[in-house]
C-alpha cells in the first residue's frame, strides 16, 4: 500500500497516505524522547518539596540534561531513519489505549516520520541549546528550578505535539505548549505587563483552540476516528464542504498558535516573558506548531482548494503585517518579534501553497528556527549586558564590547535577510520562487516582504550594534558568560549551513513521503534571475535602512511628530483596537446585555414568581386566624358548595 | 298529628338555642328539643331509640353538660357583641342559604309511600334491633365499645390535675393566716357578714363598712359574679315605700321621714356592686 | 310520606350550623353540635321506616353512641381549657394561627 502510494506519489499529484510500519529497534524507544523531558518536569516541579535545596542545585542541569537526552535519541533515530529505505521511513508506535468509548477508540500513539524526526531534531537540539543558555541567564533568578520545569514541560508537551499519531494527541500537546507558553510568559508574574499579557496570549490561543477542537469533532462525526492514517486514506471520501470546514477551523486552530492575522495580537506582547521562553517558543518552535499542522493535514489540505487559498491569504497579510511593525518597534525584542510573525507568514504561505510549498515551509521553519533563535539568545545577551534595557535607542556601538554577541547576532541577521550563502536565503528564496510560480500577486507580496524584511533587519542592527553609543551613565556593556556565548555560536554555525538541507534537494526528497510530490510549475522567470531579484530587493531594504537609520542621528526618545505610518505601525497596527472594537466591545456589550437580562429578566421572573407567592401567601394566611368558628364558617361555604354542585350534577 | 304540634316547637326551641344568652337556658331548650324527638322516634316505630334517646341523650349527656355549666359557672354568658368581623353576617347567609337549598330540595323531592316497619319490627323492635347489631354490625358494636373505653380513659386523663404542692393541712392553714396577718396585715378573723335588712333576706345584700361603702367580702363570690348582689341604693326604694306605707298607716303629720333611724347610714352607701352587667 | 320530617331534620340542622358559628360559648357550640347530630339521627330513623329496614335505626344507635363519647372527652378539653385560661369562649382559643 505504502509501496504503491510512493509510487503514485512520485508520479506526481497523488496524495501520501500515512501508513506506519511497526517501531523496532532504535525506534521502539520513540515514547523515551517525551518521557525525559516529562520526568524532568515532574521532578523539577513536584519534587521541590521533597529536596528544595539539592534540586536547586542541580535543577538546571537535570532539566537541560533531560532535553539533551531526547536531543540524542532524536539525532540517533534521524541517523536511523535515514539508512532505511523510503517506504519505511514511517515509523508507528502504540503505547497505551487513551480512551475508548462506543465507536470511537482513541489510542496514545505515535508517529516518527521524516517530518517529525525534522521537528524533533529542531525542538531538542535547539531546545537543549537554549536550556544550556539560560542556565547562565537565569542565574540570579530566585525561581530558576521552576523555571527550568517549565522548560521540560514545554519541551515535552512540544514533542507530544509533533509526534502523536492522531489529531486528538495533537491537540493534547497543542494545550501543554499553550499552558506552558502561558506559564512562561507570565514568569514575571509581579510585572503587571507580564501577567496581562501572559493573560492575552491564554485567550487569544483559546479562539484558535476552538477551531482545532472543532475540527477534531467533525472529523469524529466524519471519519469516525481521528488518526492521521485512518483520515489521510478515507480524507477523498469526504464531501467538499466538510473538507473546506476541516480546513477553515485548522487554519483557525493555526492562526491562534502561530500568531497569524487576525489572532496576531498576544505574540508581540508575549515578549514579556524571559528572553529564553521567546527564543524557544515564541520564534523557534511552538509558534511554528501551526505551519506544523497545516503541513500535517496536507492530505486535507490538498483537496480543498478554498483553505489553501485562505492560508495563502492569512499568510500575504500577516507576512507584510508583522514587517510593518518590525520596522517601528524600538524594543529590540518586539522587533524581533514582529519579524518572528512576518517569517511564520512566510512559512505558512510556503504550506499554503500545496505539495510545492511543504518542503520548503518546513526548511524555512527549520532555519528561522535556528536564525531566529540565534538572534533572540542574542538580544537577550544585549539585554544580560545593558541591564535588563530593551529600547534599542538606548543601545548603539555595542558591537566593540560584544564581539562574540556580535559576530553571531550578526550570522543571524546575514541569515534572515538572505544574504547569498546563508541559510535563510536559501530558504527564503525558494519560498518566494514557488509563490511567484503559483501566483504573481502573491509573489510579488514576499518579494516586498523580503525588502522590508532587509530594512526592519538592518535597522535593529545599526541601533544596536553600530552608530553612536547612547546609553544611560550607568550601564558598563559586558560579553556575557560561557554558558551564554556557547549556544549562540553554535546556533550562528546553524544560521549559516543550514542551508545544506536544500542540497541536492534533499529536504524535499525526504519529505516527500509525507507531503507528496509536487507536479512542476515552471517560474515565470528563470530561478537564477528570480534570486537575483530577490537579492536586489533586499538590497535596497538594506539601503533604505541605512540612509534612514545609520547616516542620521537617533534620539534617545522617540520622536512623536511621525507619519501615520508610523504611528500605526508603533500601535501593532491597531490589532489591539481592532480587536477591541470588533470582538471585545461587542462581546462586553453582549455579555453586559445577558447580565441585565439574567438580572431583569431572569432573575425577576423567578424571583417575582417567588415574591409574588410569597406575598399572595402572605395575605392568605391571614385566613388562619386561628378562630374555630371562621374555620367552621368556611367548612359551611365548602358543604353547600358540595350542595349546589350535587344539585347541579343531578339537575343538570 | 304528634310531629305537627311538635315540629314548631321543636324549631322555636332549637332558634332560641341561637339567641338565649345564658348557656343554662340554652341546655334547657335543647333538652326540649330531644325530648320531642324522643317522641318522634316513637312515631316513627323506633321505640328503642325513643328510649335510648330519653336516658343516654336527655339524661346522661344533657346532664353532663349541665353538670360541666355547673363547674365552669353557671354565669359564663355569651356577649351579644361578635368579634370576628363578618362572621355573623356570614353565617346567617350561608346558613339561611343552606337551609333554603335543603329544604327547597327535599320538598320538592317525592320519596313516595313509606314501606314501613312493621315487617322489620316483626317479634319486636329491640328483638329485631338487637339481630341486626349482633350479625351484621357486631364488628362496629364492638369497635364502640373500645372507643368508649378509650374516651373515659381520655376523660379522666384529660380531667386530672397533677397535685404540685402538698395537701394543705388545717396547721399549715393557720401558719398561713398567721403569716399573712403579719405582711399585709389582712385581717384573722372569719369574713364579715353580710348587711342585715329588715325586709330582705340579706344574704345577697353587702354590708356596710363604718364609712359608709359596701364591703364586697361580706357577699358569697357566687353571689357575686352570678350578678344577683343588691346594692344599697336599691333598698333605699323599698325602704322609702315602706315609710310610705307606715306614714299612711300612721295618718299623715307624724310622718316624718328625718326622724326615721335607717335614714343615717343611707345616703353615703352607693353601690360598687356591679348588677346585670354583661361581661 | 315522610318528607315533612326530612324537612324538619334539615331545618334543625341548619340551626344547628348557625348556632357553632354564631355562639362562643364552648359549651353552647357544643349543644349545637349535638343538636346537628340529633338533626341526622331523625333523617337516618325516618329513612328507616320510609324503606322498611332497621339499618337506619341501627346508624343512629351508632351515632348516639359515638356522641357520648365525644361529648366526655369535649367537655374534659373545655374543663381543661376552661382551668387554665378561666374562660369558656371558643375565640380566646385562638393561639394556633398564622
Amino acid at each position: 500500500m505504502n509501496l504503491q502510494t510512493i509510487v503514485l506519489a512520485a508520479e506526481g499529484g497523488a496524495i501520501p497516505v500515512v501508513h506506519p510500519v511497526d517501531a523496532d529497534g532504535v525506534f521502539s524507544l520513540l515514547w523515551l524522547i517525551i518521557a525525559l523531558p516529562l520526568a524532568g518536569a515532574v521532578v523539577l516541579l513536584l519534587g521541590g518539596a521533597l529536596a528544595p535545596r539539592a534540586l536547586d542545585r542541580v535543577g538546571h542541569w537535570l532539566g537541560t540534561a533531560t532535553v539533551a537526552g531526547s536531543f540524542g535519541l532524536s539525532l540517533a533515530m534521524f541517523v536511523s531513519l535515514l539508512g532505511r529505505s523510503e517506504e519505511e521511513r514511517q515509523v508507528g508506535q502504540h503505547l497505551y489505549t487513551w480512551f475508548e468509548v462506543g465507536g470511537l477508540d482513541v489510542g496514545m500513539d505515535l508517529l516518527y516520520d521524516p517530518l517529525s524526526a525534522l521537528f524533533l531534531l529542531l525542538i531538542t537540539g535547539v531546545g537543549a541549546l537554549i536550556h544550556v543558555y539560560s542556565i547562565g541567564y537565569m542565574e540570579h533568578d530566585a525561581r530558576r528550578r521552576r523555571f527550568f520545569g517549565y522548560l521540560n514541560l514545554f519541551v515535552a508537551a512540544m514533542l507530544v505535539l509533533v509526534l502523536s499519531a492522531n489529531y486528538l494527541g495533537v491537540f493534547l500537546g497543542w494545550e501543554g505548549v499553550g499552558l506552558a507558553s502561558y506559564l512562561l510568559i507570565g514568569f514575571w508574574q509581579h510585572k503587571h505587563s507580564a501577567a496581562a499579557a501572559a493573560k492575552k496570549a491564554f485567550v487569544i490561543n483559546r479562539v484558535g483552540d476552538i477551531g482545532l477542537s472543532l475540527a477534531i469533532a467533525l472529523m469524529f462525526t466524519t471519519f469516525g476516528t481521528t488518526d492521521f492514517a485512518a483520515i489521510s486514506e478515507s480524507a477523498g471520501d469526504a464531501s467538499q464542504g466538510t473538507l473546506n470546514a476541516l480546513g477553515l477551523l485548522l487554519l483557525l486552530a493555526a492562526c491562534g498558535k502561530s500568531a497569524q492575522v487576525p489572532l496576531q495580537a498576544w505574540l508581540l506582547d508575549a515578549m514579556e516573558g524571559p528572553t529564553p521562553v521567546s527564543a524557544l517558543i515564541h520564534a523557534a518552535t511552538m509558534v511554528t506548531a501551526g505551519v506544523y499542522l497545516v503541513v500535517r493535514s496536507n492530505f486535507i489540505y490538498d483537496l480543498t482548494p478554498t483553505a489553501q487559498t485562505a492560508v495563502v491569504i492569512v499568510a500575504t497579510v500577516t507576512l507584510l503585517w508583522g514587517a510593518v511593525l518590525g520596522c517601528a518597534k524600538d524594543d529590540i525584542k518586539k522587533a524581533l518579534a514582529g519579524s518572528t510573525m512576518s517569517q511564520i507568514g512566510y512559512m505558512m504561505l510556503a504550506a499554503g501553497l500545496g505539495p510545492a510549498g511543504y518542503p520548503f515551509a518546513i526548511f524555512h521553519l527549520l532555519t528561522h528556527g535556528f536564525f531566529k533563535a540565534n538572534m533572540f539568545l542574542g538580544a537577550g545577551s544585549v539585554m544580560h549586558g545593558m541591564n535588563d534595557d530593551v529600547d534599542m535607542r538606548h543601545y548603539g556601538g555595542l558591537s566593540k564590547y560584544m564581539p562574540v554577541t556580535f559576530l553571531t547576532f550578526a550570522m543571524g541577521y546575514l541569515a534572515i535577510i538572505g544574504f547569498p550563502g546563508f541559510s535563510g536565503f536559501w530558504s527564503k528564496d525558494k519560498i518566494i520562487e514557488t509563490a511567484l510560480a503559483e501566483n504573481l500577486v502573491v509573489g510579488l507580496c514576499a518579494l516586498l516582504g523580503a525588502g522590508i524584511t532587509g530594512f526592519y533587519m538592518t535597522r535593529l542592527m545599526l541601533m544596536t550594534f553600530f552608530t553612536e553609543k547612547r546609553w544611560a551613565d550607568d550601564v558598563h556593556p559586558h560579553e556575557s558568560p560561557r554558558l551564554m556565548t556557547v549556544p549562540l555560536i553554535v546556533l550562528a554555525a546553524l544560521s549559516v549551513l543550514g542551508g545544506v538541507l536544500i542540497l541536492n534537494d534533499f529536504i524535499v526528497d525526504f519529505l516527500a513521503p509525507v507531503t507528496g510530490v509536487a507536479e512542476h510549475h515552471e517560474p515565470p522567470l528563470a530561478p537564477l534571475v528570480i534570486t537575483l531579484i530577490v537579492t536586489l530587493v533586499v538590497a535596497a531594504g538594506v539601503a533604505a535602512a541605512w540612509f534612514l537609520v545609520g547616516k542620521r542621528d537617533i534620539p534617545r526618545e522617540a520622536p512623536q511628530d511621525v507619519s501615520f505610518a508610523t504611528r500605526a505601525a508603533r500601535a501593532d497596527l491597531y490589532g489591539d483596537a481592532i480587536n477591541e472594537g470588533l470582538v471585545v466591545q461587542p462581546g462586553r456589550r453582549l455579555v453586559g446585555g445577558l447580565a441585565t437580562f439574567d438580572r431583569v429578566g431572569v432573575d425577576g421572573v423567578v424571583e417575582g414568581g417567588s415574591a409574588a407567592v410569597g406575598g399572595m401567601s402572605g395575605v392568605l394566611r391571614r385566613v388562619q386566624n386561628g378562630f374555630v368558628r371562621s374555620y367552621a364558617l368556611s367548612l359551611l361555604g365548602g358543604a353547600l358548595l358540595v350542595v349546589l354542585a350535587l344539585l347541579a350534577v343531578n339537575l343538570a | 298529628m304528634a310531629f305537627w304540634i311538635l315540629a314548631p316547637i321543636m324549631v322555636v326551641a332549637a332558634l332560641g338555642i341561637l339567641f338565649v344568652r345564658k348557656a343554662v337556658h340554652a341546655a334547657l331548650l335543647l333538652a326540649v328539643v330531644m325530648i320531642s324527638l324522643a317522641v318522634l322516634y316513637a312515631v316513627l316505630d323506633a321505640p328503642f331509640l325513643f328510649a335510648v334517646q330519653i336516658i343516654v341523650y336527655t339524661g346522661a349527656i344533657l346532664m353532663l353538660f349541665l353538670f360541666v355549666l355547673m363547674l365552669v359557672g353557671v354565669d359564663a354568658s355569651d356577649s351579644v357583641v361578635e368579634t370576628i368581623r363578618g362572621q355573623r353576617a356570614m353565617a346567617t347567609v350561608l346558613g339561611l342559604l343552606l337551609g333554603l337549598v335543603l329544604v327547597t330540595g327535599f320538598s320538592q323531592i317525592a320519596l313516595g309511600t313509606a314501606v314501613g316497619l312493621d315487617e322489620a319490627n316483626e317479634g319486636g323492635n329491640i328483638q329485631q334491633l338487637a339481630n341486626v347489631l349482633f350479625s351484621r354490625y357486631v364488628f362496629a358494636f364492638e369497635a364502640t365499645s373500645a372507643l368508649l373505653i378509650t374516651a373515659a380513659m381520655g376523660a379522666m386523663v384529660l380531667a386530672h390535675r397533677e397535685r404540685l404542692t402538698p395537701k394543705s393541712t388545717q396547721s399549715s392553714l393557720a401558719a398561713q393566716r398567721m403569716r399573712d396577718y403579719a405582711e399585709t396585715g389582712k385581717h384573722l378573723g372569719p369574713l364579715p357578714s353580710p348587711g342585715v335588712y329588715a325586709r330582705h333576706n340579706a344574704v345577697d345584700t353587702p354590708a356596710l363598712l363604718p364609712d359608709g361603702t359596701a364591703s364586697e367580702l361580706s357577699v358569697s363570690r357566687v353571689l357575686a359574679a352570678r350578678g344577683t348582689v343588691r346594692s344599697a341604693p336599691a333598698f333605699a326604694d323599698d325602704i322609702d315605700e315602706v315609710r310610705r306605707q307606715l306614714a299612711a298607716g300612721r295618718s299623715d303629720a307624724t310622718a316624718d321621714p328625718d326622724r326615721m333611724p335607717e335614714q343615717g347610714g343611707k345616703d353615703g352607701a352607693p353601690a360598687t356592686t356591679e348588677e346585670d352587667v354583661p361581661r | 310520606m315522610t318528607n315533612e320530617y326530612i324537612v324538619l331534620s334539615a331545618i334543625l340542622f341548619t340551626i344547628g350550623c348557625v348556632g357553632v358559628l354564631t355562639r362562643r360559648n364552648a359549651i353552647v357550640v357544643f349543644m349545637c353540635v349535638e343538636l346537628m347530630l340529633n338533626a341526622c339521627n331523625l333523617a337516618l330513623v325516618t329513612f328507616a321506616k320510609q324503606h322498611g329496614n332497621l339499618d337506619g335505626q341501627i346508624a343512629a344507635f351508632f351515632v348516639m353512641v359515638v356522641a357520648a363519647a365525644e361529648v366526655v372527652i369535649g367537655l374534659a378539653i373545655i374543663m381543661t381549657i376552661f382551668r387554665t385560661r378561666r374562660s369558656a369562649s371558643v375565640d380566646d382559643a385562638s393561639l394556633l394561627k398564622y
